[in-house]
């Protein structure tokens, strides 16, 4: 716990210091996202990493929070942090009320039930264009005040999103290294087991479930109050297979992986714009090469990969034990 | 101490067990016996609430069990070493034991107390000492069923449900086993339920036993005449009608 500790204090420094490095607004900006993004994979890995559990409706989680904030504060004048407190509380009692019926199923159905459930959030986006204003988006949406401090610029955005990232994560990393964490991996493995261990293996699932929904609806939200327009396709499949993407590139169960994975996915598109349309196509291809190569994702497919290139360097070319 | 009394339990329509009673009394070995498909894991899941009878009673310590979920059943100071070990494979050794303490964090003992069982258990298998921080997953078959045995001890049962502990061990691994065993009702005095396809090992320690076939429970006697019943010996113990007969 000591070491896990030490581990975050170190990535919150790094975080505290990137933008004295970083120059330009457009790079800066990116970061923010990516800082959105982490919450979000964070939130995607205590589900699918630890417990086990795949969603493939995040997406409709992190825009209930943003709809929640956009339209409470843009239409009807709320304080952007009252708004985004029910927005999280909103979704916290949807996801658990949801949780459980969804989590009795397993495997394959439970991946069609989470998708549905995207696809139906996203209609609702785009069809209810009196509150939401449809697929056209709603505007105007306020940025975030403390006092008169507004949260107005790339940097003061990019300390306010980090912020809640490193909060999450923290959380994350607290929450793996106790008895729940333990539990989770136990149900991952052996449902069986945990329960004749006293787990209450359905309670802790649609726990975890809504733990996992309010981290991505407090994300939406920022994102509203950051980019100030939302429109329904920033949240649609795309952005949940996106999410999914994240995770297994960075590792299942890796907390810091999941930084990794949403730095790697939010900036490569940047960097290679001729993507553009076809980023799905890049995306699955990511997800096909990382099963296949790196089934633990880059954070232990990488230094893998280092050991048994030096072996093979030495001349040994011996099996690396995993 | 634990009264089973006539319960039925279904897995969709297959009628699994047909009214089953058995008891078990405080500190008694008891041995449930019978072949593949009888329903002996069965007899063991409708206990601990993992598949819950259709009808009929569970009682411990004159609680009924039935509508509880099987967590509260483990509260209660039941616990079950399940068929085919289930360890968690890519969890550490200690973590596996820690997990099996799962309940009783939340306890008023502490986790000093928890770190104490710890200790025991590191005593009782020594071989588990030197692994600790191992991955479960590399232990051998016999170390994984002591692993096993040790995180149900972690919830400091009254009553243990043992699922074929022997299954796929070798001869000698499965003595050492049997020896945990009567070590644990000798020391601790816990209660325990043995399911066996090893009859004959089953029935050495026993003080009773149970034969189950197709559901039903058909004998119940004690072990050292189970062991000699002649009935029970062509059919479970591998002795044939011949060698009976012409002795």
């Amino acid at each position: 716990m000591k070491r896990e500790l030490l581990k975050f204090l170190l990535f919150a420094i790094v975080v505290s210091v990137v933008p004295a490095f970083v120059s330009g607004g457009y790079l800066l900006n990116v970061l923010v996202f990516v800082g959105i993004f982490t919450m979000l994979a964070v939130a995607l890995n205590l589900l699918l990493g630890f417990a086990g559990q795949i969603s493939l409706g995040q997406a409709a989680f992190y825009g209930l929070g943003a709809y929640m904030s956009g339209v409470l504060t843009a239409s009807h004048g709320m304080n952007p942090w009252v708004a985004m407190l029910i927005g999280a509380g909103a979704v916290g009692l949807l996801t658990f009320v949801l949780g459980f019926p969804i989590l009795r199923l397993k495997g394959h159905s439970l991946a069609m039930a989470t998708l549905g459930l995207g696809i139906i959030v996203y209609i609702f986006f785009n069809e209810t264009v009196d509150v939401t204003g449809g697929p056209s988006g709603l505007s105007g949406i306020p940025n975030l005040t403390v006092g008169s401090f507004v949260f107005d610029s790339d940097l003061k955005n990019y300390y306010l999103i980090w912020g809640f990232a490193l909060l999450a994560i923290l959380l994350a990393v607290n929450l793996t290294n106790s008895r729940i964490g333990r539990a989770l991996k136990a149900i991952h493995q052996s449902e069986v087991a945990a329960r004749v261990l006293g787990v209450d293996v359905h309670l802790l699932k649609v726990e975890i479930f809504t733990i996992s929904g309010v981290l991505s609806a407090i994300a939406g939200s920022l994102y509203a109050h950051t980019v100030m327009f939302i429109s329904p396709t920033s949240f649609g499949f795309n952005v949940s297979i996106e999410l999914l993407t994240m995770v297994i590139i960075g590792g299942l169960g890796s907390i810091y992986g999941s930084v990794l994975g949403a730095a790697l996915l939010t900036l490569l598109p940047e960097l290679l714009r001729t993507f553009q349309d076809y980023d799905i196509i890049v995306y699955g291809l990511l997800l096909i090469l990382m099963t296949m190569f790196m089934p633990g994702g880059l954070v232990r497919g990488i230094p893998d990969a280092a050991v048994a290139l030096y072996g093979k360097l030495k001349g040994g070319g011996a099996d690396v034990e995993r | 101490m634990l009264r089973v009394k006539n319960i039925n339990t279904y897995y969709g329509k297959v009628h699994a067990l047909k009214n089953v009673s058995l008891h078990l009394n405080r500190g008694e070995i008891v041995a449930l016996i019978g072949a593949n498909g009888a329903g002996k894991t069965t007899v063991l899941n409708s206990i601990s609430a993992l598949t819950p009878p259709a009808s009929g009673e569970v009682l411990f310590e004159n609680e009924p069990l039935g509508v509880m979920g099987a967590d509260k059943v483990v509260r209660l100071g039941i616990s079950q070493v399940p068929e085919g070990r289930q360890i968690f494979k890519p969890l550490s050794v200690e973590d596996n034991l820690e997990l099996g303490a799962y309940l009783r964090y939340r306890g008023r003992e502490g986790k000093d107390a928890i770190r104490k069982d710890l200790e025991g258990i590191y005593e009782l298998f020594p071989r588990l000492l030197e692994r600790k921080r191992q991955i479960a997953g590399t232990l051998s078959g016999g170390e994984q069923q002591m692993l096993a045995i040790g995180r149900a001890l972690m919830a400091r049962p009254k009553l243990m449900l043992l699922d074929e502990p022997s299954m796929g061990l070798a001869p000698l691994v499965v003595q050492e086993i049997f020896r945990v065993i009567e070590t644990l009702r000798a020391e601790q005095g816990t209660t325990i339920l043995l399911v066996e396809q090893n009859a004959k090992a089953a029935l050495k320690i026993a003080d009773r036993g149970y034969v189950l076939e197709t559901g039903k429970i058909i004998l119940e006697e004690k072990a050292t005449e189970l062991l000699n019943n002649r009935e029970v010996q062509r059919a479970y113990l591998g002795k044939d009608k011949k060698e009976i007969w012409e002795r």
